[in-house]
């Protein structure tokens, strides 16, 4: 019963995404030991958030194409192979749309931003 | 003293190929003085860029792989940014990589080899061993071994 929306005290703003800041002290939800990341594929547990335009149901779970295929050295110098987790503009497309785990996600991005140091990969419009 | 560092730079376009190799002889000299070693030298040829960079649309990509302290690529780096012809460079550190790249590399195969011995086990002889045929007559086991094996 505590779990429930205690009181439209200040819990409320706690069940929103968790990347703002929520009542983090005083502890009177059980928030603090949930993870805090942003909000992704963690589930349609609750009420549905904002997600990724408010679905209820998430896609079906994307592997991550580097533990798949066992590729490890994410290198800056294989353009190609980061130029597909980069967009038509140039930015880097977030996990969640490519399904590309944590750790590989950032060793991709840095991979990118050495790439585009060194005008392999744009900062801003079109891959040549 | 032995990190190894990876130095990539473009080169203007319109440099010829022997300009060019003499401004890598003159670069990979500045490196055994100061305590190191050119391990690789590749020239990557031209490439367009991906945006402008001091009105230049292509380059010519070289790769460096040095190794030695940090006092190498501090020399090296200050050459190239004197240097006319080269127009940008981007220095990485490698070692630390290399080693987590080899450590994987290195329980990949291990494990690898493991697995790819049970492969030569059931070549050998198993006939004894086949729980699947019940030892009825005494003939039988003695006719079918041979079909099994």
């Amino acid at each position: 019963m505590a779990e429930e929306t205690k009181a439209p005290e200040q819990s409320t703003p706690s069940e929103r995404p968790r990347s703002s800041d929520g009542p983090r002290t005083g502890g009177d939800r059980p928030s603090g030991d949930r993870p805090r990341f942003g909000v992704g594929g963690r589930g349609p547990g609750g009420p549905p958030r904002e997600g990724g335009g408010g679905r209820k149901f998430f896609r079906r779970k994307k592997v991550c194409k580097f533990c798949t295929e066992k590729i490890e050295d994410i290198n800056y110098k294989d353009y190609r192979l980061l130029g597909q987790f980069v967009a038509e503009s140039g930015k880097i497309v977030p996990r969640r749309l490519t399904g590309v785990c944590s750790p590989h996600q950032h060793r991709l991005s840095a991979a990118i931003k050495q790439a585009r140091n060194i005008a392999l990969l744009p900062f801003a419009g079109r891959a040549s | 003293m032995n990190r190894t560092y990876e130095l990539m730079f473009i080169v203007r376009p319109d440099m010829t190929e022997e300009d060019l190799d003499k401004l890598i002889a003159t670069l990979s000299s500045v490196v055994p003085p100061s305590g190191g070693n050119v391990q690789r030298v590749d020239k990557m040829g031209k490439r367009r860029l991906a945006y402008t960079v001091r009105r230049f649309h292509e380059g010519i990509y070289v790769l460096l792989v040095v190794e030695g302290g940090g006092a190498v690529m501090h020399e090296l780096e200050r050459r190239l940014r004197v240097t006319e012809p080269v127009i940008k460079f981007l220095t990485v550190r490698v070692d630390e990589e290399q080693k987590r790249l080899d450590k994987i590399k290195k329980l990949r195969d291990a494990r690898k080899k493991v697995s790819a011995q049970p492969a030569a086990a059931p070549a050998a002889p198993v006939t004894p061993m086949t729980p699947v045929t019940p030892e009825q007559p005494a003939v039988a086991p003695a006719a079918e071994t041979p079909a099994t094996a």
